[in-house]
């Protein structure tokens, strides 16, 4: 490892990476051949070929954002990405049938043991395939799928084409059109009708290779009053060039239906994370998306509900530490189209050492969307000077009967607060770990306890030698 | 009583930027004993609390302040707290999101050690100063000071200084702000915390009406960064009687 790239990894406990082991790569750059190539080479029907090269077309013609952090969009150099790589021929469903580099990464990372104790199924995607998936016999049973996505296109082509593009089109932005074009992976979620999946399940996405681009796309279909919490989580090695993430996932939660999806996205910081994610809620469904973002370079994420049916709810919240030459702008998206439809908001973020966190969020209420509740909070802490944070909120109501609140906060930690802390035993940096857990309590608490514990942990590691 | 002082505090001097608050503090406190510190506003008295636990913004710069041995100023709060010195704090800091039985458990970790704050014991020491301090079991889920009442603030100070046991609790004016009712909890913690233990205390007040409660064994007066007079009990009523003015007076002319 350079001494760049060394200096780079700091506190980050993900950062290593295996030997490359590729069994197809393709070249680095982006044309219209390789997204061919891509759809060739995963047997797909020609609808699909069609939409990955239209998307493509889409991609070119389609400038870069004209917000968000412009500096760091325009370096990205999509001619150094490489847009497949495959690393083992077959989706396993057994660790020890996955190559051994491989299956001791997903160890390290304490995958298969959180399977073992508290997780439904698993999908375990190291670059741009699925190595291992699995779901527990009796889910499989009340008929609910659970698959890696290319197998969801093969096996369930019918409902894949019925609701691919249907929540997120390709031409949404630039990046939901080049995930269309080239994506790879991700997880294909079917649930029933009045099957609640209990445990989470849960996808954990590894980037290993250098100038890796991984583009998984996740679709998932809870039927009427079904219920289904779905986990994932990701990390990457630190380099000292540049990878880059951008997925799509669609939420389709059918009336009566509960979505939460949560992510705890933990990028090394030299990883690009763009992503696409939205919900269509149906009548008296619920869509949550807690979120957080602790890694990563530069993140543009902004989780979005549709809530098209009377009574559908919508429930984000979005943690967001941005940590040296890290800006995290995350926000959400609320669009409530029908009656009685409500929405709550929490965004926490946190900069350290001149990281530099945004809050952009919209919130829409249309003219015939009567009696609608939004409530959102953004808290911003700022742990030095040197850091940032903005916040960019829009509401646009109109409908005059909508009760709106909204409440903004910036504080940052005092030195009284850290003094009665000592004083209680905890060194400085201890103390610092304590504010910022608290901080971060009301999205910790909606974790899985397993994560939260690790979530705790990461920032405690985040707060060593904050302390100048 | 013989033996070597619990706490020694040799001509002690701090300021905080250029404005000397502390002009020369002596002051020693035997295992067991209960001392007060009494003074106006503005004498000194908090700062003296201060910088015994090491608050960053004061600097000492002169003097010496011995624990069992060990120099104190070279330590840093937390390793203050460590070695045995706990100070209730006349206004507590809020710690939203983190939760009061979270933050007991650690603490006593911290300082007692890890052992200390498991088990049943543990969970028997809380229940009981809870109940002797009238704190519902609701109040171990709730964020640390944060919405808390005047009251409920002095009470958890109290509660804290009964679960970490130090060697020195040093309560900065916890009767401040409380009711009788809540001046008689108070001083029963302290009690039940001090008395028959080689723990000691120092309370900082300028009211004696805590003092009627918990019977101190040494009362100082401060006045403008110096301990101008120190008696028994019977200082705390002639202070009541006579005033600050009465002490000025004495002082001057015995100069």
């Amino acid at each position: 490892m350079s001494d760049d790239a060394r200096s780079a990894v700091g506190d980050y406990k993900a950062g290593w990476h295996d030997p490359e082991n590729a069994t197809i790569r393709f070249d680095f750059g982006l044309s219209e051949q390789v997204v061919r190539d891509i759809s060739e080479l995963k047997n797909e029907p020609e609808w699909m070929t069609e939409i990955r090269v239209k998307a493509f077309h889409h991609f070119n013609e389609r400038p870069m954002p004209t917000w968000g952090n412009m500096h760091l969009l325009e370096e990205i150099d999509f001619d150094k990405v490489c847009y497949y790589l495959r690393s083992s021929d077959a989706t396993e469903k057994n660790w020890d049938d996955v190559p051994e580099d491989i299956r001791n990464t997903f160890d390290r990372l304490g995958i298969p043991e959180a399977e073992q104790k508290w997780l439904s199924g698993v999908t375990a995607q190291y670059e741009s395939e699925a190595v291992y998936h699995s779901i527990r016999e009796d889910l499989e049973e009340q008929g609910v799928i659970f698959l890696d996505m290319d197998s969801g296109l093969r096996e369930y082509e019918a409902l894949v084409k019925e609701y691919f593009c249907s929540v997120v089109p390709f031409s949404d932005n630039k990046f939901s059109a080049l995930n269309t074009a080239v994506w790879s992976g991700g997880s294909f979620i079917y649930v029933p009708s009045g099957v609640h999946v209990e445990m989470p399940v849960q996808a954990y996405f590894r980037i290993n290779a250098k100038n890796m681009g991984q583009f998984e796309r996740t679709l998932i279909i809870a039927d009427e009053g079904s219920s289904i919490h779905y986990v994932e989580g990701c990390t990457a090695p630190t380099y000292s060039t540049d990878s880059l993430h951008s997925a799509v996932v669609e939420l389709i939660a059918l009336p009566g239906a509960h979505i939460r999806y949560s992510t705890v996205q933990n990028w090394s910081a030299n990883v690009y994370n763009l992503v696409t994610k939205r919900g269509i809620a149906h009548e008296n469904a619920t869509i949550e998306w807690i979120d957080g973002n602790i890694g990563s370079k530069l993140t543009m994420k902004y989780p979005a509900v549709i809530l098209k049916g009377e009574g559908a709810h919508a429930e984000v919240i979005s943690v967001a530490y941005s940590g040296k030459g890290q800006h995290q702008d995350a926000g959400v998206k609320i669009h409530h189209l029908a009656s009685n439809t409500t929405s709550k908001i929490l965004s926490k973020s946190i900069s350290k050492n001149g990281g530099r966190g945004s809050y952009r969020g919209m919130v829409t209420v249309s003219p015939k969307a009567e009696n609608c509740k939004v409530n959102v909070v953004c808290d911003a802490l700022l742990l030095d000077e040197e850091s940032r944070s903005d916040t960019y909120p829009t509401m646009e109501v109109r409908n005059s009967g909508a009760r709106c609140e909204h409440e903004a906060s910036v504080s940052k930690v005092s030195d009284d607060q850290l003094f009665y802390l000592m004083s209680r035993g905890h060194s400085e940096e201890e103390s610092l770990a304590l504010i910022v857990n608290g901080f971060f309590e009301p999205f910790t608490r909606e974790l899985p306890m397993e994560y939260a514990v690790e979530l705790n942990q990461l920032m405690a590691l985040e707060m060593e030698g904050s302390i100048g | 009583m013989s033996g070597s002082p619990l706490l020694k505090i040799d001509g002690l001097k701090a300021s905080i930027g250029d404005i000397e608050i502390l002009k020369g503090i002596d002051l020693e406190i035997m295992p067991g004993e209960v001392h007060a510190v009494m003074g106006r506003n503005g004498s000194g008295k908090s700062t003296t609390a201060h910088v015994l636990m090491g608050h960053p913004d004061y600097e000492v710069t002169d003097g010496t302040v011995d624990l069992e041995g060990n120099d104190l100023l070279e330590m840093e709060a937390y390793e203050r707290a460590r070695a045995g010195i706990f100070l209730s704090f006349q206004y507590p800091h809020s710690v939203p999101g983190l939760q009061v039985g979270n933050f007991l458990r650690r603490s006593v970790a911290a300082i007692r050690g890890e052992e200390e704050a498991k088990g049943s014991e543990f969970r028997n020491q809380l229940k009981q100063g809870m109940e002797q301090l009238g704190l519902d079991r609701s109040f171990l889920s709730r964020y640390v000071n944060d919405g808390f009442s005047g009251g409920e603030k002095k009470r958890f100070e109290i509660l804290q200084m009964m679960l970490i046991k130090p060697k020195l609790a040093i309560l900065d004016e916890t009767d401040s702000g409380l009711d009788i009712d809540g001046i008689r909890t108070v001083a029963e913690g302290v009690d039940a915390a001090i008395r028959g233990t080689q723990s000691a205390a120092l309370i900082i007040t300028h009211y004696n009406r805590i003092l009627e409660h918990v019977k101190p064994d040494k009362i100082h007066v401060l006045i403008d960064g110096k301990i101008v007079m120190s008696g028994g009990p019977e200082l705390a009523n002639q202070l009541e009687e006579k005033g600050y003015d009465w002490v000025e007076k004495e002082v001057s002319g015995n100069e």
